[in-house]
């Protein structure tokens, strides 16, 4: 009776801000608004329009782009600048916070600063091409370029929030592996490989869930920087979501997309604590 | 129970105070308000309302600028769907059917003494707002696009820099002798600007009306995207850039278009009329304004933004909203809010006030989208207009960067829209 007591505060947090609106979107999901305010219950017809909408298909198939682009590198770098500044060096402190500042940076600020750079002629980027004599280039404004573009920016916002993440890991490390290691005779690389790396799994599988969902969260920089443009190619699921609920005021039909993006991120924390936790060491 | 007396004492102090502040029947209100083109207009807006509170202290105006014409009109739904909408707001003449479909706003003429204010303004403004006998917004800055030209550059090519082009065939001819090239073959100056960001369907719709060509019907039921006149409109402007290489390609953005012109990035822009002071004022070069050119005859949409009253405000409200609009829209204001900013002045009067016509005077420019309104049509405005103004957005995006050709673009917007607009026929 006491542990339910004690567990009751949080409960009703969860229940009344996760839970309870989760339930309330799929419910929302199966029925038309009509613009007077009544509902009418439709079963799986929004369900059906979304199969048939392109621009839902659309948006889907640039978040798996944009997250595949956006994850594993910022992993990748973060590890590589937590590594190297986890040594005694000179000027720390000073590349510990230049390598975080960007995830201080609201983000709206860092949109626009963003924009400058991929201004066409006369942005950051275009003067530097210049320099090179090489033609303006519409960044934003094209279709093959607009993805990367974000996923460059994103990158860059997102390594430095983890690396602190790794750093405050291989802070824990015992240095006696290293040493030992060391006596051996084994290699940096191969330490790094067969010791460094696997005790930092924990690490990783949370950077990465954090990843995943930073990908599906994205919002405030496409309203900034590109509105989805040109012709949807940075549309993503959010962004989607929002401008159906909000521009387009069709509630049902934000919920149906949103059901969607609740399966894929509940897919995703199933594959964790099922699959993942079970083969990571802990220590 | 000390401490309750001294509550009781400072609740009657509260309650004196809040009654000595301000006279007892003052009436609050407020507005929501977008800003789509250049200049300090937040301040020209908040300098009219200061001076309106001054000549009315009964009522208290409480502007809120909330983004562009999309931001404002989702800020204005979302507050009342979540149960705190404004009494009124500036919002697209175009959302009218949007905003009766969402049972949000009041037709204007239960609310006035006089019906006769509504024939003051031009009927080209009054045409979106005029549904089923009622007047249901009230014109504030509205704009036609009109076609800016750098007369520098135009010299500099050897065109007479005080004709702007009057046809389609004579803008495409101009700019590809106003195209200018540096050394190693890259382009420092574009002949043409036409923005296909934020207001596509705008342009797009221009085009279509050059061409002889309607593009929705009247009760807003049906947009004619595929009909061949839009589809060679799009061919048009897609032919500019990827044919005869005087535009850019890809997208190009409505708001940085302005600095665009400004920098000499480009000798033609399209845009519009609400720019006109922005320009001017940043222009280091001479510049000219022109209607827009003609296919098979001139034409624009009309554009911007009416006020519109809300359903939830109480009737108080209601009537102090209704001076606050007649005060913001006698000729004198709305001769000053078009010399502020360059929007076309609401009303034939105004333009007969002294000032505007001083102005007018001195600066041609001021008055070529009133000239143009001769040949404007209403702007698209369809039920569901935010959805439909998307799907015609993203194909003409996809066909100016060259994803899809202008007519399988419209072809695929015209379905989206035919399935959306189905519901309301």
């Amino acid at each position: 009776m006491n542990a339910w007591l004690l567990l009751l505060p949080a409960a009703v947090l969860l229940v009344a801000f996760t839970h309870y609106p989760i339930l309330a979107t799929i419910r929302h999901s199966l029925f038309i608004s009509r613009r007077n305010g009544t509902e009418v219950f439709v079963g799986l017809d929004n369900y059906r329009s979304m199969a048939a909408d392109p621009i839902f298909w659309k948006a889907l198939i640039n978040n798996f782009w944009f997250a595949l682009g956006t994850i594993p590198t910022s992993i990748a770098l973060a590890l590589l600048m937590a590594v190297w500044v986890n040594r005694n060096m000179r000027g720390r402190g000073f590349l510990r916070l230049a390598y975080f500042t960007p995830t201080v940076l609201p983000m709206i600020a860092v949109a626009n600063i963003w924009l400058f750079f991929y201004t066409p002629d006369y942005g950051l980027l275009d003067q530097l091409r210049g320099l090179f004599d090489l033609a303006g280039w519409n960044w934003l404004g094209s279709p093959s370029t607009v993805m990367p573009c974000l996923i460059v920016m994103v990158i860059w916002k997102e390594a430095g929030f983890f690396m602190i993440f790794y750093l405050a890991a291989l802070q824990q490390l015992s240095p006696d592996l290293e040493e030992a290691a060391a006596v051996e005779g084994a290699s940096r690389w191969y330490t790094f490989r067969r010791i460094t790396f696997p005790l930092l799994m924990p690490t990783t599988l949370f950077v990465a869930i954090n990843a995943v969902i930073n990908s599906f969260k994205l919002v405030d920089h496409l309203v900034i920087m590109t509105k989805g443009g040109p012709n949807n190619a940075s549309t993503l699921l959010l962004y989607y979501i929002y401008e159906v609920a909000f521009t387009f005021q069709d509630s049902a039909y934000a919920a149906t997309l949103t059901v969607v993006l609740l399966v894929l991120l509940s897919t995703l924390a199933l594959l964790k604590f099922g699959y993942l936790d079970r083969r990571i060491h802990y220590q | 129970m000390k401490f309750f007396g001294r509550t009781m004492v400072a609740a009657a102090a509260l309650a004196v105070l809040s009654l000595g502040a301000g006279p007892a029947a003052a009436v609050d209100l407020t507005m929501y308000y977008p800003v789509a083109v250049g200049g300090p207009v937040t301040k020209i807006v908040d300098d009219m309302v200061a001076r309106f509170e001054k000549e009315n202290p009964d009522i208290k105006v409480t502007a809120v600028y909330a983004g562009n014409y999309t931001d404002t009109m989702t800020k204005a739904m979302t507050a009342m769907k979540g149960g705190q909408p404004p009494q009124l707001s500036v919002l697209l003449s175009t959302d009218v059917f949007t905003l009766m479909d969402e049972n949000a706003i009041v037709p204007m003429d239960d609310l006035v003494t006089d019906k006769s204010w509504f024939k003051e303004f031009y009927p080209a403004f009054m045409a979106n707002g005029q549904i089923g006998g009622k007047t249901w917004s009230i014109p504030f800055q509205r704009s036609t696009i009109v076609m800016y030209w750098n007369k520098d550059a135009f010299k500099e090519a050897g065109l007479d820099p005080e004709k702007a082009p009057a046809t389609w065939d004579e803008m495409a001819a101009m700019a590809k002798k106003l195209v200018k090239k540096d050394a190693s073959g890259n382009t420092v100056r574009w002949g043409v600007e036409i923005p296909t960001t934020g207001y596509a369907y705008w342009m797009l719709q221009a085009l279509a009306i050059e061409n002889g060509q309607k593009m929705m019907n009247e009760p807003g039921t049906e947009v004619y995207l595929t009909a061949p006149k839009t589809v060679a409109a799009l061919d048009y402007w897609v032919g500019l850039s990827r044919k005869d290489d005087v535009m850019p390609k890809g997208s190009i953005d409505w708001a940085t278009l302005r600095t665009d012109f400004l920098e000499g990035k480009t000798a033609i822009m399209w845009h519009t009329t609400g720019n006109l002071t922005a320009v001017k004022n940043g222009a280091k070069f001479n510049f000219g304004v022109a209607m827009l050119p003609a296919k098979e005859r001139r034409g624009s949409p009309t554009g911007g933004g009416n006020f519109y009253i809300f359903k939830s405000a109480t009737p108080e409200q209601q009537k102090a909203a209704v001076k606050f609009i007649h005060w913001m829209t006698t000729p004198e204001r709305a001769a000053e809010w078009s010399i502020k900013t360059g929007y076309a002045a609401v009303s034939p009067a105004a333009y007969k006030t002294k000032a505007m016509d001083d102005y007018a005077k001195g600066f041609p420019a001021a008055t070529v989208a009133r000239d143009q309104l001769e040949y404007a049509v209403p702007e698209l405005s369809v039920h569901e207009n935010g959805r439909i103004y998307k799907f015609v957005g993203d194909a003409v995006q996809a066909a100016v960067t060259g994803s899809q050709s202008p007519k399988d673009a419209l072809a695929s917007a015209q379905q989206q829209s035919d399935r959306v607009l189905r519901a309301y026929k």
